[in-house]
């Protein structure tokens, strides 16, 4: 390695060196640039149809009908929110008005966070911190639930709501999604780091376990709970299938679901300014919420998957 | 082998300079230790030396090369880790073999290398084992045996010793000396242990707060140091600083607990009543039955041989002294003496080591 | 692992658990029975009565041309949304970690599209790639590309294969990030010191040291390409044109609402099942082996 450097004379190796320091700051100067360039690229590939999106979404159905692409924002967006928001359009496949489909995804996002959230402590808390028979058993019946995501078993799980006359209601809507073991281990997993010094504290001070629950491990939970909270709710809001099949009274739909139910077959007559306003729509809640609550997003994220 | 020529390296992380200006030049084949606290800038030299980060100011001329722009990979350099760094996915073979396999070394001559490296350092049943797989000192092998089979110019290493338990420590150390000797090769040792640093360096550099505070064999680092600092940094316990005030025409110190000592190798400069620090060792600090001074005695640590005693003097300065034999009890007191000949005289506003004014 | 301290009581805990414990029976564990159970049941015409037939649903379906054709289908697609996805984002999570400013602006840009549904996606990208009133698909139309993906199959699939991996690119940048991030620095330092160059550094340190989050992610992905992505397919061509984009997921459900055949569509609920099941059981094994070098 050093041998081809000996060979060469002291005046020869000097502009070599030279030479090379020089290719070296070129080359991280343009790798610097690079790297910018692709991420911009990525950030942009990214946005670009939420932008056509959103500007499509403000201007009048002619221009889009007419396959006018704008690229910049017009100046019917008032109109278009507020037709979207209130009456759900005029088109051949109008749906509910965005208003009233923003509030059932809200509420059914909600209670699928909330419940989820609710149900996985307590469900942890009973494993990790009780000794039962049976203790393995209901851990291992809960773990399962792993494997099987509602797209598994639809067809049976309609059936089982239909036979308890769950159809078109909340609770046909959440309850069936808020069992799944993804919170119960996080919390699990969570609760075993915690030292057993705060059990024994506890108990010496006279506290009961449903004491100790709510005044020391669900303080002491708190980030993990913002954290799935950011991810259940996303997961709850974006629900497809689930309400598609549960749910026809048009006045209990889901902004996801509804959405798609106004492209209908695709077809240019489809007044599609507010179907992108809908759109729009559909994505903000959970968009926000993510970027608002980034870290915990994060956090939640990689947690939850361990 | 080659040496290394460090000048005016500076280096700012934003606002905040880190180094202020170092210049070091190592003869081939020497290993010297860049020795200081947390903080000091030590890492931070050694990784510009290293190519893993940029000076703000400064070069870095490595076996007579300009190297400051290049990258690590092309500066013939190979450096041991405080962590290690192996690769967790391969060997040992194929951890000590990476260097050379992208240098593109012909099959036999790595093979070659890393079997009489690994004799070497005596891990040659290891070849075949994953670091997981390893004991922390066996690691440490291992990482030097990666960076002996490229046969760098410069060998680089930062604090590697410092995850190691005590004893290991005293036997790695005396391997990396040995080693280093034998291979010869240019070595650059960063550590905040002064133990270490006096033991392995053919000579020191103290650094403190980003200056190099002095470059100087381990005795001379001992026996004159070059301010405050490196007085208290080296040597343990450390010395005792005492307040005191120029007199006699420079050419003694009047303590300010009481005695005045006259200097033993010279006078010093400066205006009568110029204040002084004055450096004196605990284990220079004598007994004086007749005309001592009286030592009130806080807390008296008996090590067998010797004993330590922490202590006041009249006036309230505190005082170490590490006598040879028994002493008596903590509480009571012990009445001892300051060779004037085992002096440290410093500026008492700069810290500066004063020598004889001829 | 259990943890040593305890509470003491039976009545507590299983009240606790009751909730989850219910849920899970009624809406998981029967339902899951049920379709084995109907899967090895034929009904009679009428509906009236079932007759137990073993494996023979099971034989059928998997001889059955429509499913094979759906299986290939969702072969492609998930192959295809699986190694898109993951490669852009490894590529930009491998960007997004080298220190420039800026990274965390970067970083936020990029992981907000995990929040769009899988169906808003399609139809964000349907906004884009419709025949007469998308930028793009007006602009390959006036370029002289013959686009219709209501027409042309191999088009359909491209679009979904697009709208779904355009999401799940956030996804996997997030755990990618995280991987890089979790690799020793000092190690990489040591690659540079030993000679390697930043793509040498790369395939022969970064990438065997990501393997553990790539096969997570692998399985991830080509889970959620199975199943999550039936709003893709439902939002954007419904299994059009002509089948081209029925999926297995997609079929299942299309037969199962048209109730017609409940043996059949059971049989082809549990065959996802057993997949999903394989897929997990793997994924488990393979992260508890090597979940440390």
């Amino acid at each position: 390695m050093s041998v081809a450097l000996e060979e060469a004379t002291p005046a020869a190796r000097l502009q070599d060196d030279a030479r090379l320091a020089a290719a070296t700051r070129r080359r991280q100067q343009r790798e610097r640039w690079m790297t910018h360039l692709w991420l911009l690229l990525g950030v942009l590939i990214f946005a670009f149809p939420i932008w056509i999106t959103l500007v499509g979404s403000t201007h009048d159905t002619a221009t889009i009908g007419r396959g006018d692409v704008p690229l910049l924002p017009g100046s019917h967006g008032l109109e278009n929110y507020t037709a979207a928001f209130q009456t759900g359009g005029s088109g051949r496949y109008r749906s509910s008005p965005a208003g009233l489909m923003l509030w059932n995804s809200a509420v059914m996002a909600m209670c699928i966070a909330v419940g989820k959230i609710a149900i996985s402590l307590l469900s942890a808390y009973a494993v990790v911190f009780f000794s039962f028979p049976g203790r393995m058993l209901a851990f291992w019946t809960i773990f399962i639930t792993l494997m099987l995501p509602v797209e598994v078993r639809i067809i049976p799980t309609y059936q089982v709501i239909v036979a308890l006359d769950l159809f078109n209601s909340f609770a046909g809507l959440t309850i069936p999604l808020i069992a799944s073991a993804t919170a119960t281990l996080l919390f699990r997993q969570f609760f075993l780091t915690i030292p057993d010094e705060y059990v024994e504290a506890a108990k010496i001070d006279g506290a009961g376990p449903l004491r100790f629950f709510r005044d020391i491990l669900l303080p002491l939970s708190v980030t993990n709970i913002a954290a799935l909270f950011v991810i259940l709710f996303i997961y709850g809001w974006n629900q497809y299938l689930w309400p598609l099949l549960i749910v026809n009274d048009r006045s209990m739909e889901t902004i996801v679901v509804g959405l798609a139910k106004m492209i209908g077959s695709g077809d240019t007559q489809n007044e599609w300014n507010v179907i992108m306003a809908t759109a729009v729509l559909a994505l903000l809640p959970p968009v926000l919420v993510v970027l608002v609550m980034q870290r915990w997003f994060v956090k939640g994220l990689t947690e939850t998957e361990k | 082998m080659a040496t290394l020529e460090l000048s005016g390296i500076r280096k700012s992380f934003g606002a905040t300079k880190v180094l202020h200006g170092i210049d070091l030049t190592v003869p081939d084949g020497e290993m010297i230790v860049i020795v200081g606290a947390s903080g000091c800038g030590k890492s931070t030299l050694l990784r510009i030396v290293a190519g893993l980060e940029a000076p703000t100011e400064g070069t870095v001329r490595i076996g007579g090369r300009e190297v400051t722009a290049l990258e690590p990979a092309d500066r013939d350099i190979a450096m041991v880790f405080q962590n290690y760094a192996l690769y967790p996915h391969m060997t040992v073979a194929q951890n000590m073999a990476y260097g050379l396999k992208i240098r593109g070394l012909p099959k036999a001559e790595i093979a070659r290398r890393v079997g009489e490296t690994a004799e070497l350092l005596g891990i040659s049943a290891l070849l075949d084992r994953r670091p997981r797989q390893l004991s922390g000192g066996q690691r440490q092998r291992v990482a030097m045996g990666r960076a002996i089979v490229r046969e760098p110019k410069l060998f680089l290493f930062d604090e590697p010793l410092s995850n190691l338990d005590a004893k290991l420590r005293v036997q790695m150390r005396a391997e990396i000396r040995r080693l280093q000797r034998r291979l010869g090769v240019t070595s650059l040792f960063v550590t905040h242990d002064q133990t270490e640093a006096m033991t392995l360096g053919d000579r020191l550099v103290v650094m403190h707060a980003g200056h190099a505070a002095q470059v100087a064999t381990p005795m001379e680092v001992w026996a004159r140091p070059a301010d405050t600092y490196v007085a208290g940094f080296i040597g343990s316990p450390a010395m005792n600083f005492l307040e005191g005030r120029l007199a006699e025409g420079g050419h003694a110190v009047a303590l300010r607990a009481g005695p005045v000592l006259r200097f033993a190798d010279g006078p010093r400069p400066g205006p009568e009543g110029r204040r002084l620090t004055i450096g004196i060792r605990p284990e220079h600090v004598v007994r004086d039955g007749e005309n001592g001074l009286d030592l009130a005695l806080d807390l008296v640590e008996p090590l067998g041989s010797e004993t330590v005693l922490h202590g006041r003097l009249p006036g309230g300065e505190a005082l170490t002294a590490k006598l040879l034999g028994a002493a008596p009890a903590a509480g009571g007191s012990l009445k001892v003496a300051i060779p004037p000949a085992e002096l440290h005289i410093f500026d008492a506003e700069t810290g500066r080591r004063l020598d004889p004014r001829d | 692992m259990r943890k040593k301290v305890i509470f003491r009581g039976i009545g507590l805990p299983l009240l606790l658990l009751a909730p989850q414990l219910a849920v899970t029976i009624v809406f998981f564990l029967w339902p899951a029975g049920a379709a084995i159970w109907q899967s090895v049941l034929q009904e009679d015409p009428w509906g009236l009565s079932s007759q137990f037939v073993g494996l023979r649903n099971f034989q059928e379906v998997l001889a059955d041309p429509a499913w094979r054709t759906a299986a290939w289908n969702t072969l492609i697609f998930s192959v295809s949304v699986a190694g898109s996805a993951m490669s852009v984002a490894l590529f930009l999570a491998v960007q997004a970690d080298k220190s420039i400013r800026g990274a965390n602006v970067y970083k936020t840009l990029l992981i907000w599209p995990y929040a769009v549904a899988p169906a808003v996606a399609a139809v964000l990208w349907l906004f884009l790639f419709h025949p007469s009133i998308g930028l793009i698909g007006r602009a390959l139309n006036a370029a002289g590309i013959l686009w219709d993906y209501k027409l042309n199959g191999a088009q359909a699939m491209l679009l979904v294969i697009i709208a779904a991996a355009w999401k799940q690119v956030s996804y996997n940048f997030i755990f990618f990030l995280a991987g890089l991030q979790s690799i020793p620095k000092s190690v990489l330092e040591a690659a540079a010191i030993d000679g390697a160059r930043p793509t040498r550094r790369f395939w022969t340190v970064v990438f065997p040291l990501l393997s553990p989050t790539t096969f997570f992610l692998l399985v991830v992905n080509l889970v959620y390409a199975f199943f999550d992505t039936f709003g893709v397919i439902h939002a954007l061509t419904g299994g059009g044109p002509g089948k081209a984009t029925e999926t297995l997921i997609y079929k299942v459900y299309v037969e199962g609402v048209q109730n017609t055949n409940l043996g059949s569509s059971a049989a082809q609920s549990v065959i996802l099942m057993v997949f999903v099941i394989a897929l997990t059981a793997v994924q488990f094994r393979f992260i508890e082996r090597k979940v440390h070098y």
